[in-house]
């Protein structure tokens, strides 16, 4: 059984008399510990469908099965619990709390978790030893390279060992070289073990992943 | 890391807005605690003088009489079945309700006497009691000591050429003259003091007493409550209630105290509006850091958590700081808005926990529909803007 079954997703969105088909019946599966690239133009819906995928935008139609759970049956507040469990988001931007050090970033999804500090700080710690930045725990994200962000990020959505990695763009602000190096470092977590999906629009970031899927006006072609 | 560290790490680093949201909410409460004091003070200050003021509860015997005076000017009067009120009575009035409100009573027995060949009016009076309600008498001399000694009026020792240390006799015996009063400008004026149990003997009237003046004179006393549950202790006398001055001054006490309660209310308001524009504008800014929080698995409430956290930390230091700069107001403001120069300010720890716990609701209650509005956010606009 596959890790995830995206079934015949559709996601509409309307304004005013508008409406917008960024998906069209997407159907795909992801075996654990695969490392997928969804591939696209702007406006194909791969941003949408990493946010199906991500249990944030509830499709018009359709189904997501996650680790035999159908995502969008969780009731109230099961699926923001289910986000803090299974999965880890790496967004373009980076995204990191400006007032908080590289350690608290990392630590800010264990906030909600009950573990005692001491053993949030093992975690943080560690987390950011996997990705390079054993060195720089107490640094405000303003005192990292953009690099350094990105793996922050990266360090942040395993710290809670998820299921999934989710990554939007990831080096949509990087240049070449830091890229690359981001890039390898999703290839070793994947090689770990870890089962990545990301959203790219950079042919040369898919030959780090096992598969390519490329997505055209809302639909897998 | 617990949610906690968000709210203080954020509160550190918008020093300013957060500055801007404290001085906001601090204002209203200083202005609360401000009027609040001053109100309360000025309360006690016109308490303590009208203390001093004198009584406000006149006992007097029971009768059928109409008195027949106008403009200080006395034509006599028709009085049939007058009843007599015995001292031992009196001891009836520390038994009502109110009793602790009381803070002297004043017995006294009247009577035409001779000193020498003027007919002067004699009254027999407790000293003690007496002094502690004519806190305004002033006395060349001592007060009255001994059973053979007599306190003057002022126009009573010119008419009788006697002051301090002079002796004069009534019905025969002899009085040295201990103290003469210093101008009141009242009836005091023109009577002769001694002894109550002396004057009693003197007057033959062992026992009795002519009146009684009570002083219960506070704001918040039940005078005419008072004036009831004496009249019922003492059937035979008739009880009266002195309230015109009283009552002037605390309808203008009360007056500024409404004034100052909208006052308050208006300033609250505004304060309360500055948390809620300022709480609203800071988690618009934070859509994004919101989204992340979403995001990542944080619940609605976590959300919410985060953000009333961060306005009670700035209502409890907004609490503070309105209590402190509020008191120093008032100690600044209590002289030139009090009657005497020497009110007290009141402390009331009251006042302390209530402006601390006001600041909390407050910025909490305007901070509710921000933190609403901020866990309601969808995770997908804040993915949108990234």
């Amino acid at each position: 059984m596959a890790l995830i079954e995206i079934k015949n997703v559709k996601k509409q969105y309307t304004s005013g008399d508008d409406t917008v088909e960024a998906l069209r019946g997407v159907d795909i599966l992801i075996e654990a510990g695969e490392f997928i690239t969804i591939m696209g133009q702007s406006g194909s819906g791969k941003s949408t469908l990493l946010s199906v995928l991500g249990g944030m935008n509830h499709p018009t139609t359709g189904e997501i099965e996650m680790a035999g759970v159908k995502l969008y049956q969780l009731p109230g507040e099961k699926l923001a619990d289910f986000r803090a469990q299974n999965l880890g988001f790496v967004f373009q931007s980076f995204h990191l709390i400006s007032y908080l050090t590289a350690i608290e970033n990392v630590m800010l999804p264990l906030a909600i978790v009950k573990m005692d500090t001491p053993a949030k700080k093992t975690a943080a710690r560690q987390a950011l030893q996997r990705v390079g930045l054993g060195g720089k725990l107490d640094r405000l994200p303003n005192q990292l390279s953009g690099g350094e962000q990105e793996r922050v990020a990266i360090a942040r959505a395993i710290v809670n060992n998820p299921h999934i990695l989710l990554a939007d763009e990831p080096t949509g602000n990087l240049d070449s070289k830091t890229s690359g190096e981001v890039m390898a470092l999703f290839r070793e977590l994947n090689d770990a073990g870890q089962t990545v999906v990301m959203v790219t629009h950079n042919t040369e970031n898919g030959a780090y992943s096992d598969r390519t899927i490329n997505l055209k006006d809302g639909m897998v072609v | 890391m617990k949610l906690h560290t968000i709210s203080i790490n954020n509160l550190k680093r918008r020093k300013a807005k957060m500055a801007f949201l404290t001085i906001g909410l601090m204002v209203g409460i200083a202005t609360i605690v401000t009027l609040v004091t001053l109100t309360r003070s000025m309360s006690s200050d016109i308490e303590r003088k009208m203390d001093e003021f004198g009584a406000n509860i006149l006992i007097t015997p029971q009768s059928n009489g109409l008195a027949m005076n106008y403009g200080g000017i006395s034509l006599g009067g028709v009085t049939f079945d007058q009843r007599e009120i015995r001292e031992e009575d009196l001891a009836k009035i520390k038994t009502i309700s109110n009793s602790k409100n009381i803070s002297a009573i004043a017995p006294k027995v009247l009577g035409g006497i001779k000193v020498g060949s003027r007919d002067v009016l004699l009254v027999g009076v407790n000293f003690d009691s007496e002094l502690k309600m004519k806190q305004w008498w002033q006395i060349f001399g001592d007060v009255p000591k001994s059973d053979n000694e007599v306190l003057l009026g002022s126009d009573a020792s010119k008419v009788l050429n006697a002051g301090p240390d002079d002796s004069i006799k009534i019905n025969d015996e002899t009085f040295t003259v201990a103290g003469v009063l210093d101008q009141t400008g009242s009836q005091d004026d023109a009577l002769v003091f001694a002894n109550l149990s002396k004057a009693q003997k003197l007057l033959g009237k062992e026992g009795k007493i002519t009146l009684a003046e009570v002083a219960a004179l506070c704001s918040g006393c039940p005078i005419s409550d008072m004036v009831t549950q004496i009249a019922e202790k003492i059937p035979d006398a008739k009880v009266s209630a002195i309230q015109q001055v009283v009552e002037g001054r605390l309808k203008a006490l009360d007056q500024f105290k409404r004034f100052s309660y909208a006052m308050a209310g208006v300033v609250v308001f505004i304060g309360s509006l500055i948390v809620f524009v300022t709480m609203m504008g800071s988690v618009n800014e934070r859509t994004t850091e919101i989204g992340v929080f979403r995001a990542i698995g944080f619940r609605k409430s976590h959300i919410m958590r985060i953000i009333l956290l961060e306005a009670a930390l700035v209502s409890l230091l907004a609490g503070f700081l309105g209590y402190a700069v509020g008191m120093g107001g008032a100690k600044l403001a209590l002289p030139f808005m009090a009657e005497s120069k020497n009110a007290q300010l009141i402390w009331d720890s009251t006042v302390a926990f209530g402006s601390i716990g006001l600041a909390l609701t407050l910025g909490l209650l305007a901070s509710l529909y921000p933190a609403l509005h901020a866990s309601k956010m969808d995770p997908t606009e804040a993915l949108r803007a990234l």
